[in-house]
């Protein structure tokens, strides 16, 4: 106690930078600590780790390119990131975000394709509206069934998920098909040019679409009585529903957002990057983002950080196959040993010798959506 | 004695097994009219449900027993995936020594991916237990770590003497229908269903089992009647982690033979949900993976059969649609252990 007063005695901008300090060692220290051990596999293996790590990092952030990639990555993740962030407030476990982020590409690939001759102006706002729409619709389901019928929904978004995979493949195998000649796989046509989100540079702007999904998020949850009610439910249901707040709305609600905000990275992922729907081609983002949502300890702001390393990893990784002939999934080792040191945050403060800051520790799992 | 002798005998049955009874009734009504309309197809789907249900048995046998004693566990995924990596490398290994004969490589390659659970699940309880970890993020990191590990280390073009065999029980065998689905299995098959009756008797009829079940629910509790709430966790933990390493040796030693990247293909989040639909029992998770197992089994058949005017990925839907539609309408709410997901601390 003592100490901490003395520290506050030294004056603001000292506080101001240990408070920098005590927020971001930890996650600096963790991709440190993870690179070290991502190395001495790599040593053991037989590869060069400097090798390795600088085509990695070239391949991330070496040019404008690079950058572009590095965000184009981030882009899916940040939206699947913040859509199991948001769920987790309101204290559910949403799996489903790649069932969500699925059905919201495919619709927004339909709207982007089926529809012609509108401006650009309305269609890909359309297009996105709509994937959003049908990953909001995707989420409330769980939601709902959960409410109404006690499942739960860590099991039905799971099924979701494999439903949502069966849905969307028949879908870009038989009515929605691109019929092109030649053409012999299950994808949609091509979506047209006025629904697609274009680049600036090398940067997406769906980057910057997510960037104001995190602000709003933020927003929502801790701005608004919603957001505080939806906190309140993840915090304690009972003393929610004592204190007057529909939990069973709440619930719903929270599944329907955090469906959005999948669907919404889904049809961005359409619009900006593939073109058009390929099943396959959106593998994964939507798990990565359990991982992106508990890498930025479930803030909306946390999950930005998160998905940027997470992008840069994937962005780099070709590269570093290609010219260090390192197989990629060291990336996947180092990300675990990342989440892993900064959820084990006592090993790195101990290192470190820095104190925890305020409220910083995290707890999620206390069940099974009590 | 006067008043139960006056309740009618079916009323007693009914009060016991209720409506579980009912539908096992059913089900068993239903498999018999299928075998006389069809002899070959009923053996074969109903094979296939015991196949497609072992790995998720022993997955949720390994969430329920992580989570009886309050440790939630999403790394069966994980723990299954890298067991069935190292067991199917020491089945390569050992069998290129050309020391051992097959069965005994096979037996030793088991015993080597089973340690590999363990031993994630060590980790896990070392995450959750000693650094007070959230259990989620440590089930998440040993996901990660085991489709990073796999890949990383994969090689392609490795060659084994062979996968475990059916053991056909003698006689027991030769009952049709019966016998080619029950007693004409592999081993890991059998172990499983004799692990779903020790674990239902180990959790509710011993002393482990109530030690576990009170350090799950009450653990302050526990711990006042000096029960090392702690060590409890490690154990049973540990324990379970072989049995998700026995259903990830069940993929490369028994069903399939080698091993692929991400071959576990979410079993371990399917076993996870079995676990839930079973409600935290053994023999609910044997009957929910029974089911998924069936609706698993009915999809391959319905594919087999061919010229379907339903396009297969409906049908490929089934198994998923038909968990949400029984859950939802017959098992509804479910009650997880009351401590589970919290770190303990010792006042």
């Amino acid at each position: 106690m003592s100490e901490q007063s003395v520290e506050e005695g030294n004056g603001r901008s000292s506080s101001w930078l240990r408070r920098i300090w005590n927020t971001t060692s930890v996650p600096v220290g963790a991709v440190l600590l993870a690179a070290l051990i991502g190395a001495a596999i790599l040593a053991i293996s037989g590869a060069n780790p400097l090798d390795a790590y600088a085509a990695l990092i070239k391949g991330s952030f070496g040019d404008s390119a690079a950058v572009g990639r590095t965000l184009e990555k981030a882009t899916p993740l940040i939206f699947s990131g913040l859509a199991v962030a948001f769920a987790f407030k309101a204290g559910l476990f949403n799996i489903g975000a790649q069932g969500q982020l699925l059905v919201g590409a495919i619709v927004a690939a339909y709207v982007g394709f089926s529809i012609e001759g509108l401006p650009a102006i309305i269609h890909a706002p359309l297009a996105l509206i709509a994937g959003a729409a049908a990953g909001a619709i995707y989420g409330a389901f769980p939601g709902a069934l959960k409410t109404y019928t006690g499942a739960n929904e860590v099991i039905t978004t799971i099924m979701l998920n494999y439903v949502a995979i069966n849905l969307t493949d028949y879908l870009a195998d038989g009515p929605w098909k691109d019929t092109t000649p030649g053409n012999v796989v299950a994808r949609t046509p091509k979506i047209f040019d006025s629904a697609a989100i274009p680049f600036v540079g090398d940067i997406p702007i769906g980057f910057f679409i997510a960037l104001l999904m995190a602000v709003i998020t933020w927003w929502l949850l801790y701005k608004t009585t919603i957001g505080f009610e939806i906190r309140t439910v993840g915090l304690n249901p009972h003393a929610a529903k004592y204190a007057g707040i529909k939990v069973a709305f709440t619930v719903i609600l929270t599944m329907t957002l955090s469906g959005l905000l999948a669907g919404m990275g889904g049809s961005i992922e359409t619009q900006g990057i593939v073109g058009r729907y390929q099943p396959g081609f959106n593998a994964n983002l939507g798990f990565d983002g359990i991982t992106v949502a508990l890498l930025g300890k479930t803030h909306p702001f946390g999950v930005i950080p998160a998905a940027l390393l997470i992008g840069a990893m994937k962005a780099g990784s070709s590269q570093m196959q290609f010219s260090a002939d390192v197989a990629k999934e060291i990336t996947d080792v180092i990300m675990a040993f990342i989440l892993f040191f900064v959820a084990a945050d006592m090993i790195i403060r101990w290192i470190l010798r820095t104190r925890a800051a305020e409220g910083e520790k995290i707890t999620l799992s206390t069940g099974w959506g009590k | 004695m006067e008043t139960t002798t006056s309740i009618p005998i079916w009323k007693r049955i009914w009060d016991r097994l209720g409506i579980l009874g009912a539908i096992i009734i059913l089900v068993l009504i239903g498999i018999v009219v299928s075998f006389i309309q069809n002899q070959q197809v009923t053996t074969a789907v109903l094979s296939s449900t015991i196949r497609q249900s072992t790995p998720l048995v022993l997955g949720a046998l390994c969430g329920l027993i992580g989570e009886r004693t309050g440790i939630i566990n999403i790394g069966i995924e994980g723990q299954m995936l890298m067991a069935a990596f190292i067991g199917y490398l020491a089945n390569v290994y050992i069998g290129q020594l050309g020391v051992f004969s097959v069965g005994m490589t096979l037996f030793l390659a088991a015993l080597i991916g089973i340690a590999t659970g363990a031993l994630l699940g060590l980790l896990l309880a070392f995450m959750s237990v000693t650094l007070k970890m959230d259990q989620i993020i440590g089930g998440t990191v040993i996901n990660i770590l085991a489709i990073g590990i796999t890949g990383y280390f994969y090689q392609v073009g490795l060659t084994t003497q062979g996968k475990l065999q059916p053991i056909a029980l003698g006689r027991l065998a030769d009952i049709p229908l019966v016998g080619p689905v029950l007693f004409d299995n592999p081993p890991i098959t059998y172990i499983t269903l004799i692990l779903v009756v020790v674990v239902h008797y180990m959790l509710f009829y011993t002393r482990w089992g109530l030690r576990s079940r009170a350090v799950g629910e009450y653990p302050s509790a526990a711990d006042t009647v000096g029960i090392n709430v702690y060590l409890m966790r490690y154990v049973n933990t540990t324990i379970a982690g072989g049995f998700a390493g026995l259903a990830g040796v069940f993929l490369t030693l028994e069903a399939v033979g080698s091993f692929e990247r991400l071959m576990t293909n979410g079993r371990g989040f399917v076993a996870l949900a079995v676990m839930i639909f079973g409600k935290w029992t053994p023999f609910g998770a044997w009957g929910a993976a029974l089911l998924f197992g069936f609706a698993t089994a009915m999809q391959t058949q319905f594919q087999f059969m061919g010229n379907l005017t339903i396009p297969h990925q409906f049908i490929g839907m089934l198994p998923y649609l038909l968990t949400i539609v029984v859950l939802a309408g017959f098992v509804g709410r479910s009650r997880p252990p009351a401590a589970e997901g919290i770190p303990y601390e010792k006042e």
